[in-house]
């Protein structure tokens, strides 16, 4: 069954004729994903290697009805993308800018109080179901159809832990990162309640890194309401405070938000904590076969 | 990005927050020039550094004379400021803040931040002034009073009355107070701050609420908007090769280990540190050479790396996503005719177009070492550099 998108996930690209844009669709086109439609403000009419490209996302909802976004719109203008998105109703918006500011998040997440889409991102690399659709940067050929829920605040740090996921024979059933930034729109905590429900999952490796508490208050939920095993990694044991570690949000800030807190917290819920990143792939098997 | 005290509160003072009289010196002459213009008997000099903690290293003085000011500033002028937010190596002092004395009657904390769970500003506020916000926080939570702020409409009175009543100050103060946090809100979203933070906020024995601190930081993402707060970038507090690494866009930071590493992505640089550490050494940077790095970017990200003289050896971890390897490659073929490499390098390449770039580099004849995965290419560039530093 898979998470959030499958095969019949409906994108749309906003800032499909950018370079980042346009290079990433046709990834994704290649990858299998099933792209409907493009928007760039001003180029409505364009084509993109036979997809139509429209002024605004309300226009392309009224002609091609996509159920979901993908945003690759520069940092200043995807807040105002994401809206966009969600104002015409899309289920599902992710966004892979990086460098949005902070209080235009702020304002983002206020919009979308109440109404019915979902977030993921900004800052990161997407969301993949192996083998059905595939939406984002990560490179596809290191995922693998399989049973293995992968949620993630990093990204090369996520295709690590996938391609091991992959090597030990096993795959996943969709892969999500959620981004690096201090101000995101899904964090692990509703991933993990549809992992836990889906019944083509039967494990879950989360990865977390320094900054926030994200990956206390999920450890906290997973206490409660995750029966299904958790393998987790935490980034940044060796991150000096005060210092942020290239993601926007990966800062420990007054002593909050430190790896081995976060660590401590997991272990303490019955996560299978590594400590060596190399290890989570067989760390993932050894919970499988248990 | 983090100012200097003098240019929060000159922000401040923009704004309309009051703030003692002062101005930010880079002599003695000039300290001694700016007593005289300041009517108080009493003179602060604070060293102004990026790092908190001044007072205690002995940054801050007060003379009760002003005869006093130039030698008081003379000491501290040149000084190297060790606190607990600069590391042991300290902070050396090149300006000083001269301001009046203020005649205090009690002290307060404000701040202003975003808070991540809540995806909202919030204030900060507590009758604990000249605390560390941590520490209250942790040994008398009660004493702490948040207020969220509903970014759509931003700040509103009703606001700042929910905090002035809970800490209990007297009637003409809460007016005050009110005001205050109605400036510092709009400052914070007008110039996209990420951090206010006034410790300690004072009521004056006369009644004037008064800025006696100010700490200001900002998004870096929001910086590109924001010409003017650009302008207080002060160069001498950065690290040399952390303002060559922004020139060229990549991520870098330094510490203090031996084994230098050249990671893309920022978890992955993260993890690639902790792995140093596992098999037994230290990290001596942080450094992501981002998504889409170029045969450049590598080029220079690895001339930064061997110009910190503590890297004994280099571990290169790439995993390639839109990163191809063999570009990785042909940066570290390219970066290693032009820098002399005198110290062990260790590779591991994965993901797209390894098998071309590891390739690239056994039949370039350069010395190096390949690892097939983290632990192994940990463990390698550790044995070779000679275990702990």
């Amino acid at each position: 069954m898979s998470i959030l998108v499958n095969k019949s996930t409906r994108l749309m690209v906003q800032g499909i004729t950018g370079k980042e844009g346009s290079f990433h669709t046709s990834a994704c086109m290649e990858y299998g994903t099933n792209i409907v439609a493009g928007v760039t403000p001003g180029k409505g009419g364009m084509d993109f290697e036979g997809v139509p490209v429209f002024n605004t996302v309300s226009e392309a909802v009224a002609a091609t009805k996509p159920n979901a976004s993908m945003i690759f719109v520069p940092p200043g203008f995807a807040g105002d993308a994401i809206m966009e998105s969600v104002d015409a109703g899309i289920s599902l918006v992710v966004c892979i800018t990086e460098g949005i500011p902070v209080n235009d998040m702020v304002q983002v997440k206020r919009f979308m109080a109440g109404k019915n889409s979902r977030l993921i991102g900004p800052n990161c690399p997407g969301i993949i179901t192996p083998e059905e659709c595939k939406i984002g940067i990560m490179p596809g050929f290191i995922h693998k159809k399989g049973r293995v829920g992968v949620i993630s605040r990093s990204g090369t740090l996520t295709y690590e832990a996938v391609w091991q996921v992959t090597k030990v024979g096993l795959g996943q059933s969709t892969c999500i990162g959620i981004g690096g930034d201090p101000v995101n729109g899904t964090n692990f905590i509703d991933l993990l309640e549809m992992f836990e429900k889906d019944n083509e999952t039967d494990a879950i490796v989360m990865i977390g890194e320094i900054g926030g508490d994200a990956e206390e208050c999920a450890a906290e939920f997973i206490k409660s309401n995750v029966s299904k095993p958790v393998t987790g990694f935490i980034a940044g044991i060796t991150a000096p405070p005060g210092r942020r570690m290239g993601h926007a949000g990966a800062i420990i800030s007054g002593g909050k938000g430190t790896a081995s807190e976060k660590m401590a917290a997991m272990e303490k819920a019955g996560i299978n904590v590594v400590r060596n990143p190399a290890l989570i792939g067989q760390t993932v098997a050894e919970t499988i076969r248990k | 990005m983090n100012i200097h005290e003098f240019q929060a509160k000159s922000l401040f003072a923009q704004y309309g927050i009051p703030v003692p009289f002062g101005k930010a010196v880079y002599s003695v002459d000039e300290a001694e020039q700016c007593a005289k213009e300041i009517k108080t008997d009493v003179v602060v000099i604070k060293a102004q550094i990026h790092a908190g903690g001044r007072g205690k290293a002995g940054g801050v003085k007060l003379a009760k004379d002003k005869k006093d000011v130039g030698k008081l500033a003379g000491e501290i002028l040149g000084k190297v400021l060790v606190t607990h937010q600069t590391g042991p190596e300290g902070r050396c002092v090149r300006k000083l803040l001269v301001e009046e004395g203020i005649n205090i009657n009690k002290e307060l904390y404000l701040s202003l931040l975003v808070d991540r769970t809540y995806s909202r500003p919030v204030f900060i506020t507590s009758l604990e002034g000249g605390m560390e916000i941590e520490e209250v926080a942790a040994r008398t939570p009660e004493k702490v009073i948040k207020e969220y702020i509903d970014p759509s409409v931003g700040f509103q009175q009703f606001n700042g009355r929910n905090m002035a009543f809970k800490l209990g100050l007297e009637p003409d103060v809460i007016k005050q107070f009110v005001s205050m946090a109605g400036k510092l809100y709009r400052l914070f979203v007008d110039k996209g701050a990420s951090l206010i933070e006034i410790n300690p906020l004072v009521i004056t024995k006369d009644n004037r609420l008064i800025a006696l601190d100010a700490k200001v930081s900002f998004d870096d993402n929001s910086l590109f908007r924001h010409e003017d707060v650009k302008a207080f970038r002060d160069l001498d507090e950065e690290e040399e090769l952390e303002i060559e690494a922004s020139k060229h866009g990549l991520n870098y930071v330094k510490l203090n280990g031996n084994i230098g590493c050249m990671v893309n992505g920022a978890g992955l640089a993260m993890a690639t540190m902790d792995v140093i550490k596992l098999a037994g050494s230290e990290p001596a940077n942080f450094l992501d050479v981002g998504g889409g790095a170029s045969k450049e970017t590598v080029k220079h990200a690895f001339q930064i790396l061997l110009a910190d003289n503590n890297v004994k050896g280099v571990f290169v971890n790439i995993f390639g996503g839109i990163v191809r390897c063999e570009r990785i490659a042909g940066g570290i073929l390219e970066a290693a005719k032009e820098v002399k490499l005198t110290v062990p390098l260790v590779v591991r390449l994965d993901g797209t177009n390894a098998k071309e770039g590891l390739e690239m580099l056994r039949s370039s004849g350069l010395n190096l070492e390949v690892a097939s995965n983290i632990w192994e290419g940990a463990q390698k560039i550790v044995k070779l550099v000679g275990g702990k530093k």
